[in-house]
């Protein structure tokens, strides 16, 4: 009789912790999914309950969200400031992590305090005196040769992506390299390769973990990213985040619900997709880096 | 080519890009935040006079920082708390209690992570429209009527509204985080306590908590600085700081300051206070929650 009870006690529990773990769940997949149901209604359906499933497909939406809302070049910008500051990012950071984690030499020490104190520098404290700096560039370029080209600049606005996710991807990328065997290395070297030829031959395709997780977060940073974009494109060149808030901005007035949340969907959906494929690694990963900004 | 200059060459090529980035965009910037906070610059005029720590003294007086102070101090608690509380149950849940699909909770958990902060502004404004949201439409299907509130437009309850989409955004992060350190508990320690008649309550206190406490010791520093950035974040693209100032927090006066106000000394100024009360807010954490830590 007493075991009865306790397996009841038992099975009470584990219910209970289902109910918690799936009230989690649907509070988090609900609001998403609703942005996607969201996108296809037309915009009378917004005015009756926002439970109401969308009446039928339309697609028109995400028309308009491409050519009246600008939505498709906006996109392109994303594409290609985040393709163009992860490139640069690896460029860049690849080979100063493994001399960083390989070589001692003078000033070797400093440089690596450096890169760690750059760790605790949030972009977002830096971002106005960025913003003067390239103003001022832009200025004095403008009174010698007639213009500037420092502001409202995709190339320029990936260098800065790049130049800020620098410490912690050098950090992450350096202490893998450390975890490397320098057996393979000194064979190289001992076989007549040069140094350049061992960091991009050998040590790099070794690294090749660590690089899919720093690509892997710097996309989602890059492509998520607003403030910076912002506030040093002013212009009409704006990334896809940037659209998205003119667009909520516009809704508030203008009521053209639809385009909004094509335009949400069009912001999340790689993200998601991106997610789907390799959720495994990013959660592991994770605990790798154990970052945020 | 002697060998020792040639490894010079290499040492000089591989780290000279990465040095020069970082000089310009990360350690320039951040000496000109200090520098700047003693000058006062901008508005229309474009010449800075030196005015030492003026502008912090002007801070002090300065009604609508002390309010964004109190609301950065708000979510900062509120945040934390509750994100911190259930990230640490739902990791425990998950870890200990071998539940049938352990991995397809953990990868809904973490999807706010990935979504950008405007795509999650623009989700909650559509949860707290008063006429046509969510919430309030929620609360009307289940005759709870006299719950529906204004969201974002009733100035004492826009700043948890801000908090309550924080903490959807940060719970799978965090439960992530702790999943793993209590995934490192030896399951030993779990049997031995159990033939010695310790519950699951009891183990949780005797055993999870003490052992995943550097972890949270750590986890508190991230709350601290991302609750500060990412607020600022959030209610940029979703309240504006709106309604009278109701939700401004720390970095969003900051930016209203220096990039809309243009008033670049007084916002420099800003942000260096900001940056030391963040900095001694986690000294002095990371200080009273120090523990002899526990090995195995």
């Amino acid at each position: 009789m007493k075991k009865q009870t306790g397996m009841n006690a038992e099975k009470v529990y584990r219910l209970f912790i289902y109910v918690a773990l799936i009230t989690l769940s649907v509070s988090i997949i609900v609001p998403v999914a609703w942005v996607f149901l969201a996108s296809v209604k037309q915009n009378k359906e917004f005015y009756g309950s926002p439970w109401a499933v969308p009446e039928g497909f339309y697609f028109q939406n995400f028309i308009d969200a491409f050519q009246k809302a600008n939505m498709g070049t906006y996109m392109l910008n994303s594409m290609m400031v985040t393709a163009l500051a992860l490139l640069i990012l690896l460029v860049v950071a690849l080979p100063a992590a493994y001399v960083l984690a390989r070589y001692t030499f003078r000033g070797s020490k400093l440089m690596n305090s450096l890169f760690k104190a750059g760790l605790f520098i949030n972009v977002n404290y830096i971002v106005v005196p960025i913003f003067l700096m390239l103003l001022g560039g832009d200025t004095f370029l403008q009174d010698q040769f007639g213009g500037g080209f420092l502001l409202d600049n995709l190339f320029v606005l990936a260098v800065v992506y790049a130049a800020t996710a620098l410490p912690f991807t050098v950090y992450l990328l350096s202490s893998y390299f450390q975890t490397l065997p320098s057996t393979y290395e000194e064979a190289a070297l001992v076989d007549g390769a040069g140094y350049f030829k061992t960091m991009i031959r050998i040590m790099i395709p070794m690294a090749r973990p660590s690089i899919v997780a720093v690509i892997l977060f710097n996309f989602l940073a890059f492509w998520n990213e607003y403030i910076i974009a912002l506030t040093l494109i002013p212009g009409p060149n704006k990334t896809l985040p940037v659209g998205l808030m003119n667009l909520m901005a516009a809704q508030k007035s203008a009521a053209n619900y639809g385009q909004m949340y094509a335009g949400m969907v069009l912001v999340m959906l790689p993200t998601l997709i991106l997610y789907i494929i390799v959720q495994k690694k990013l959660t592991q990963g994770m605990t790798l880096g154990g970052l945020k900004d | 080519m002697s060998k020792t200059l040639e490894k010079r060459i290499f040492i000089f090529v591989c780290t000279v890009p990465a040095l020069i980035l970082l000089a310009i965009f990360m350690i320039v910037p951040t000496v000109e935040v200090f520098r700047m906070s003693l000058y006062k610059w901008g508005g229309f005029s474009n010449n800075k006079v030196f005015v030492g720590l003026d502008n912090f003294k002007i801070l002090w007086g300065d009604i609508n920082f002390i309010r964004s102070l109190q609301n950065s101090i708000v979510l900062i608690v509120f945040v934390t708390l509750i994100t911190m509380v259930l990230a640490i149950l739902f990791a425990t849940l998950l870890t200990r209690e071998k539940m049938k699909g352990n991995g397809f909770f953990r990868i809904i958990f973490y999807i706010p992570n990935i979504l950008s902060i405007v795509v999650i502004a623009g989700i909650f404004s559509a949860v707290y429209d008063p006429a046509t949201g969510l919430l309030n439409n929620l609360f009307a299907l289940f005759n709870l009527d006299h719950l529906q509130k204004m969201w974002l437009g009733d100035q004492k309850i826009a700043i948890y509204s801000i908090g309550g989409a924080l903490i959807w955004q940060a719970i799978g992060y965090y439960m992530v985080m702790y999943m793993a350190s209590i995934a490192n508990i030896p399951e030993s320690f779990y049997e031995a306590s159990a033939l010695e008649g310790a519950g699951r309550i009891r183990q949780f206190f005797s055993i999870t908590l003490p052992l995943i406490w550097n972890n949270i010791r750590t986890t508190l520093t991230f709350f601290i600085i991302s609750t500060i950035n990412l607020s600022f974040l959030l209610v940029q693209a979703m309240t504006g700081g709106g309604p009278d100032g109701a939700t401004e927090v720390f970095l969003s006066y900051m930016y209203k300051q220096a990039y809309t106000n243009s008033s670049y000394g007084y916002g420099m100024a800003i942000g260096v206070v900001i940056f030391l009360f963040s900095f001694a807010l986690s000294a002095i954490i990371s200080r009273i929650t120090n523990r002899d830590v526990l090995e195995y």
